[in-house]
């Protein structure tokens, strides 16, 4: 059982998630991506009259179904799965991140931050609701997220995906060095 | 099943993706390079082998066309990642693991996809 509660180390993980692409195309067709689902959302719920909203998403369903078991397996995972405790992360991070005014380090991500209480400051407005909005924005501007793109694009050796995949890169590191600490400071 | 795999593989913390942009962790590079290394071999097997799908229907892998929004909106793209510590999936992970508030992230991500959709025809592609 131990094997199963502590967190997975990279080796086991990273394949895993890799075998997730000859599984969805050998069961059935498909290329595995998840940020689509954000644009099946669109078009089912609000399509209003965009073009880009405009066509039959009821196919796509199979990537609603792959969402719903994504949040299903997030919590079988952490309620049923899991010795509850902090990541472990490197004591460098740690410290920068409590410099940057961090203090909840006992989760997934930082409680203090990611509540309710937080999202009508200006801090967690700007993490919260923002940072999601250029999530959802950014992927699909660019075509894919790190499944549709990093995973499955450059696994089918598909140029524009490794472009996308280092523009990813460069966003995130510039956005976790120079925009987060003053973000955090907010 | 994806979704615990995410969990357990930490992919889904806010920290581990701070660790990762600030080079100080191996864990996420491994988990996403060696989840390419397993992509682009079974790919090549499937080629190689001309496997079908259970539906004996002959796979097909789209091509990707570049267009400059790979670009743009990878760069935006990666900013939010940074942030929000998250990409689509891990965030539908987060809201199943009890973070409930990372649902107003989701929705919020829905918004931007809706407002890229509404003003698709505008932008530099």
């Amino acid at each position: 059982m131990d094997v199963i509660t502590q967190p997975w180390p990279w080796y086991i993980a990273g394949p895993l998630i890799g075998l997730t692409v000859p599984v969805l195309l050998i069961l059935g067709n498909k290329t595995f991506g998840i940020s689509s689902v954000l644009r099946h959302t669109c078009a089912a719920c609000i399509p209003a009259n965009i073009k880009f909203f405009r066509y039959d998403w009821k196919k796509e369903t199979w990537n609603l179904f792959f969402a719903l078991g994504i949040i299903l397996g997030g919590f079988v995972a952490t309620y049923a799965l899991s010795v509850p405790g902090p990541v472990d992360i490197n004591p460098q991070t740690v410290s920068l991140l409590q410099q940057y005014g961090v203090k909840d380090f006992s989760g997934v991500l930082p409680q203090d931050i990611f509540n309710f209480g937080q999202l009508f400051t200006l801090r967690g407005f700007a993490l919260i609701v923002v940072g999601g909005f250029l999530v959802g924005f950014g992927t699909r501007y660019a075509g894919g997220c790190t499944s549709g793109h990093a995973i499955m694009g450059i696994s089918s050796l598909q140029w524009p995906s490794l472009v996308a995949t280092c523009c990813f890169m460069i966003g995130g590191f510039i956005a976790s060095w120079y925009l987060l600490p003053f973000l955090l400071q907010l | 099943m994806f979704g615990i795999i995410l969990v357990k593989s930490q992919v889904v913390s806010w920290f581990r993706i701070q660790e990762m942009f600030h080079l100080q962790s191996f864990h996420m590079y491994g988990v996403i390079g060696s989840a390419i290394i397993v992509g682009i071999v079974s790919i090549q097997v499937i080629k190689r082998f001309q496997i079908k799908t259970i539906n004996r229907e002959a796979i097909t892998i789209p091509d990707k066309k570049f267009h400059w929004g790979n670009v743009y909106g990878g760069l935006i793209f990666g900013v939010g990642w940074a942030i929000t510590g998250a990409c689509p999936g891990p965030l539908l992970a987060q809201v199943g693991s009890g973070f409930l508030v990372i649902s107003i992230t989701l929705l919020s991500a829905i918004a931007g996809t809706w407002v890229y959709g509404l003003i698709r025809e505008k932008l530099p592609h």
